[in-house]
């Protein structure tokens, strides 16, 4: 059973691109420890013979036809956003780089 | 002292990989029914699919996966029986869910390669890459950065999101590394990525415009030193967006690289920018952490599971390979190796091959396009086919041949369909542009020729054939150039008495 | 005819004109008004909206047009379904203020059914609990007794049935979030086999686990209202292309003759309530005598369920909920001008989601990063399959499952808050139904000896035979009416100022 240093929170906490206080980090590590200790229980059974499951119910090659629908109009795209101008969303600077 | 590129080639050997992203001409995006229309004004093709919005489902584009089968089965790919979406995380802006759909561990297509062919001093060589795989996934929007002092991304202030093309489907080709090239490797890139995309222009798949970014290559390059076999560490430069760039890209690399690696410096595994002005790269913002994409199955999609039914239906309908085409064009209009080779190089092949279908004359199609036409084309910097129609030059071509035109007229038949004078018919018409075939007409001024120059017909009279050149070309002034030399010289010589 | 009738009574006395469909939704208005203030089941009343509805069906049965059977009717709305124009949180501070620009498939059912939405319930935050105290806006009580709770996630929505203020209501279940709120609170809710109601609009917290489903007092309300929003949309990729079975007719049927049913032993024993298994009991001991043949039925691989659980649903919220980034809708916080994007998000993050969320959503980062997929993330999907396997075998022996709902009675707001673990354990017996993506049901079997709340009833059926639980339901339900003698609601302390 693996342990999860608060080091390791912190990244994850960053990879998940949530800001967390001392505190809450704290309080987290400890968290996680016990319920990761409760969950990896899955690894008692889950042998190499059992296929993984990620669809409950199996369907395949679902697709639509490649037809146009009429989009939303750019209000209705942009209601939600925190702030926009010239018809697009308006964001803080993006300081990273695309992939 | 720096090395140079010979110097550079000796010491180390390159080793190259290729990703191309391609844009689908699908007519709705990837997973959404919104318009993939480029250029459209600013988020009018979204919908909550695209944007991300909370609640929304994907659906998978049935002409996206088609399309993605046609290119693994044209790079001799074998289709996988099992495919399946995965989500790809990490956060951006331009990516509305903050994950890509994309494919993982199980591509629609695997295991596919395409020989390519290149000119050397030595003669053409063929080199074959491998194709690892070629699989689906969407593109992302566009941010336009705005303020800031340097235009730059680190100097704007706020950006702006259009997510018009968030959704578009892209199509990634993925080559295994490629050994070998030695110094014919930015040759050997570029003339991958020119084959790639004449084959996807051959399966009407993708519009694969370089500088609309509908086809754009990543360069990954290694240096190790010479027979040594090893495999150094490999930069990858984005973005390279055009064939040319594609090639200085590799030789900047394997210069940048051999220089560095020959002061005794490391290479380090980046993700560089290829600057367009300069032919050079620049590194990308080092990540102080390597990002953890946690790629899982698409709980949202289901399986691509193509049966053979499908895939060979699919099969059926591919176009003949662009290089098979090539050698049987070249011999159905018995054109020299260096005539197609300036065919392919300035991209007329296909509008040439109209042409000839259109009942042209292949040679005159030929010349027409590469010479006259080409030759405004590129005084007007513009793309010969956009200045005149492939039907246009067809119709000229042939009233050549049926001798209703020569080849001075039909130059300004051309000028004028250019200059938006109408139809070919339309120009001769208000131009007048005929050529005098009437025997009366032609007698008259033959008749007004000898007489201007008596001596000259008097010498012609005296056999000098020759001399009735001067009295042909009284005639053709005098007609306008309208009327055919030939004919001219053929009732000349009659009337006196040769 | 009163609001505590059934939807199928309001949807007659509407037919015969008994009562109009303003005046239905104005008079469980009233009851909202009156109660609300207490239950905390609504967080946000869209009357504009509902009474316009309303009154369009009104004047579509003066004019003598043919109505879907629920028309008229008025229904709560769990909110983590959109629905145009109308706020929709999740529960959530991140969504605060947000009015959404489409309708959810269901929603759009709801519409095209005649069903008058009288507003938006609270709930869990993104669905995530099992008391609807991880809610931004405040827990809603339970009606039995307001200091304790009223089951989550959807503990908005039972609760609006088992205060009146609703007569049906929508849900939403991913480990349990329609059933144990309808255990706790004596009302009937379903989770359709997945892929038997579209999932489009129903804002995602685990996707290969979230079903909607129908909510109501009564087994035949709850098939009338499955029957109007079930079947095959084309915009949910993981929609069943499959006729819905006739769970109407099902429900009305009350005939359970030589019906095979199966106890899983390893939903009873420890962790489980004296009381609850004892009415639990009672319960299988009256389809006994209405003639079901009961069998034992051993899952072995049901003890591992709940880990599989808590690490697939955080490992696909983990994805799901990193569009709550501030950029496109939603609250932003901590944009100055001085800050980039990145730290924009990280700080709206930090202040929009709640304390179980971003457990959650760490936890899930956690599962799904290298290195530790294959332990985790991965070794859940194989127990997922495993459980899967151990239901075929039940259904070879028998035609449904049945077990208590939830192992306790409904507990005190603020008891288990503080410990994670311990809140997990009430999805203890519905989390395995949702792995599998069977269907399952929760109805009313009596109340506890020893606190005199109530127990709910759980009934498993195959994927896609939906109707089998409607048929066990109706009929339990019936003959436990007649050993009462009124339904169970009844016994309910009444609700200050209640109508």
């Amino acid at each position: 059973m693996s342990a999860i240093s608060r080091e390791e929170v912190a990244n994850l906490a960053r990879l998940a691109r949530i800001e967390m206080s001392d505190a809450e980090l704290d309080h987290l590590s400890g968290e996680m420890q016990v319920i990761l200790g409760a969950v990896a229980r899955v690894q008692e059974v889950a042998s190499a013979d059992v296929p993984p499951t990620s669809h409950p119910i199996p369907v395949n090659n679902v697709v639509r036809e490649d037809a146009v629908i009429p989009s939303l109009s750019p209000t209705d795209a942009l209601s939600g956003a925190p702030a926009s101008s010239e018809q697009r969303f308006k964001v803080p600077q993006i300081l990273g780089e695309a992939e | 002292m720096s090395l140079n590129y010979d110097q550079a080639i000796e010491k180390y050997e390159p080793t190259l990989g290729l990703e191309v992203h391609v844009e689908l001409n699908t007519k709705s995006k990837m997973f959404c029914g919104c318009a993939t229309e480029f250029g459209a004004e600013p988020n009018t093709q979204t919908c909550p699919v695209c944007l991300g919005l909370p609640g929304a489902l994907p659906v998978v584009n049935k002409t996206a996966i088609e399309s993605s089968i046609l290119i693994g089965l044209a790079l001799n790919c074998s289709i996988a029986p099992f495919s399946r979406f995965a989500r790809k995380n990490y956060f951006y802006p331009d990516m509305p869910k903050n994950f890509q759909t994309s494919q993982y561990d199980e591509p629609i297509c695997i295991n596919g390669f395409l020989d390519v062919e290149i000119e050397t001093y030595e003669g053409n060589k063929v080199f074959r890459i491998d194709i690892e795989r070629v699989h689906m996934e969407e593109d992302t929007g566009k941010s336009l950065h705005v303020g800031g002092s340097t235009g730059r991304i680190h100097g704007a202030e706020y950006s702006l999101l259009d997510y018009n093309r968030a959704g578009i489907p892209l199509v990634e080709i993925v080559t295994k590394i490629v050994p070998n090239t030695g110094k014919y490797a930015p040759q050997v890139a570029r003339a991958y990525v020119a084959a790639l995309r004449d084959i996807l222009r051959g399966l009407k798949v993708s519009d694969v415009k370089m500088e609309q970014g509908s086809l754009r290559c990543d360069v990954n390059l290694s240096l190790a030193p010479s027979g040594s076999g090893e495999l150094g560490t490999r930069s990858e430069t984005k973005n390279v967006n055009s064939l040319r760039s594609v090639e200085t890209a590799v030789s900047g690399e394997i210069l940048r690289q051999a220089n560095r690696l020959q002061s005794g410096e490391k290479i380090v595994q980046e993700t560089r920018h290829f600057l367009e002005e300069s032919g050079e790269t620049r590194p990308g913002r080092s990540k102080e952490k390597a990002e953890d994409y946690r790629y899982f199955p698409e709980p949202d999609l289901v399986p691509v599971v193509p049966d053979n039914k499908w895939i060979e239906e699919l099969r059926k309908t591919l176009p003949e390979k662009p290089a098979d085409r090539r050698k049987r064009l070249q011999s159905e209009w018995s054109v020299p190796e260096k005539e197609m080779t300036a065919m392919v190089n300035a991209e007329l092949l296909d509008t040439v091959e109209e042409t000839v279908k259109l009942g042209a004359d292949p040679t005159k199609a030929r010349s027409w396009w590469l010479g006259e036409i080409s030759r405004i084309a590129n005084e007007r910097d513009v793309v010969a086919t956009e200045l005149i129609s492939v039907t246009a030059v067809a119709q000229i071509i042939n009233l050549i041949n049926q001798g209703e035109l020569t080849d001075k007229l039909a130059r300004q038949v051309v000028d004028g369909v250019i200059a938006g004078e109408g139809t070919p018919a339309d120009v001769i018409s208000k131009r007048g542009l005929k050529v005098v075939s009437d025997d009366g007409a032609l007698m008259k001024a033959i008749e007004d020729a000898i007489a201007a120059q008596p001596d000259t017909a008097e010498r012609v009279r005296g056999g000098n054939i020759p001399a009735a050149g001067a009295l042909i070309g009284a005639v053709m002034k005098a007609t306008g150039g309208q009327a055919d030399a030939a004919k001219v010289r053929e009732l000349l010589l009659k009337h006196l008495g040769q | 005819m009163s609001i505590r009738s059934s939807a199928a009574e309001m949807a007659e006395a509407l037919t015969k004109k008994e009562i109009s469909a303003v005046e239905l939704a104005n008079q469980h208005y009233a009851q909202i008004e009156a109660v609300d203030k207490d239950v905390h089941a609504f967080l946000h009343l869209d009357k504009a909206g509902a009474l316009a509805q309303a009154e369009s069906i009104d004047k579509k049965r003066a004019a003598g047009e043919k109505l879907p059977p629920l028309a008229g009717v008025p229904l709560a709305l769990k909110d983590v379904l959109v629905q145009k124009g109308v706020p929709t949180t999740c529960g959530s501070k991140m969504l605060e203020g947000w009015r959404p620009p489409y309708d959810a498939t269901v929603v759009t059912k709801l519409k095209d059914a005649g069903i008058v939405i009288l507003g938006k319930t609270n709930m869990d935050e993104f669905a995530m609990g099992s008391s609807t105290e991880n809610s931004a806006y405040g827990p809603t009580h339970n009606p039995w007794d307001l200091t304790r709770i009223p089951g989550g996630s959807g503990g908005g929505s039972a609760a609006a049935l088992a205060a009146f203020e609703a007569p049906l209501a929508i849900g939403t279940d991913t480990g349990g979030s329609i059933r144990q709120p309808a255990a706790v609170t004596a009302t009937v809710g379903v989770k359709p086999t997945y892929g038997g109601v579209s999932r489009y609009g129903l804002v995602a917290f685990s996707s290969s686990l979230d079903q909607a489903g129908p909510c109501a007092r009564t087994v035949l309300d709850t098939a009338m209202l499955h029957q109007s929003i079930a079947g095959f949309d084309p915009k949910d990729s993981t929609s069943i292309n499959h006729a819905v079975p006739d769970v109407v007719a099902a429900a009305k049927k009350k005939d359970v003759k030589g019906l095979k049913i199966g106890i899983v032993k390893q939903l009873s024993g420890a962790g489980y309530q004296k009381g609850v298994e004892n009415k639990f009991n009672d319960a299988v001991a009256e389809l006994v005598k209405l003639g079901a043949e009961i069998v034992e039925v051993s899952c072995p691989n049901f003890e591992y369920a709940l880990a599989a659980y808590y690490l697939i649903a955080p490992s696909e919220c983990s994805s799901n909920l990193a569009r709550f980034d501030s950029m496109r809708f939603g609250i932003r916080i901590g944009d100055d001008g001085s800050k980039g994007a990145e730290e924009v998000m990280n700080l709206t993050r930090q202040v929009g989601f709640g304390r179980e969320v971003k457990r959650r959503i760490i936890l899930g980062t956690y599962a799904l990063s290298s290195g530790y997929y294959d332990a985790y993330y991965g070794s859940a999907q194989k127990v997922r399959t495993l459980i899967k396997r151990d239901f075929d075998a039940a259904f070879e022996k028998c035609d449904v499952l049945v077990s208590p709902t939830a192992p306790t009675t409904a507990f005190k707001i603020g008891e288990k808050s503080e410990d994670p673990l311990a809140m997990y354990l009430n999805d203890i017996a519905t989390i395995p139904v949702n792995l599998a993506g069977i269907g399952g049901m929760s109805l009313p079997c009596g109340l506890a000896d020893e606190d005199n709340l109530p127990v709910g009833f759980q009934i498993m059926s195959p994927a896609m035979k939906d109707d089998r639980m409607y048929l066990v339901g109706g009929a339990l339900e019936a003959a436990l009416l007649s050993k009462w003698g009124k339904p169970i609601l009844d016994f309910a302390p009444r609700l200050a100022g209640s109508k």
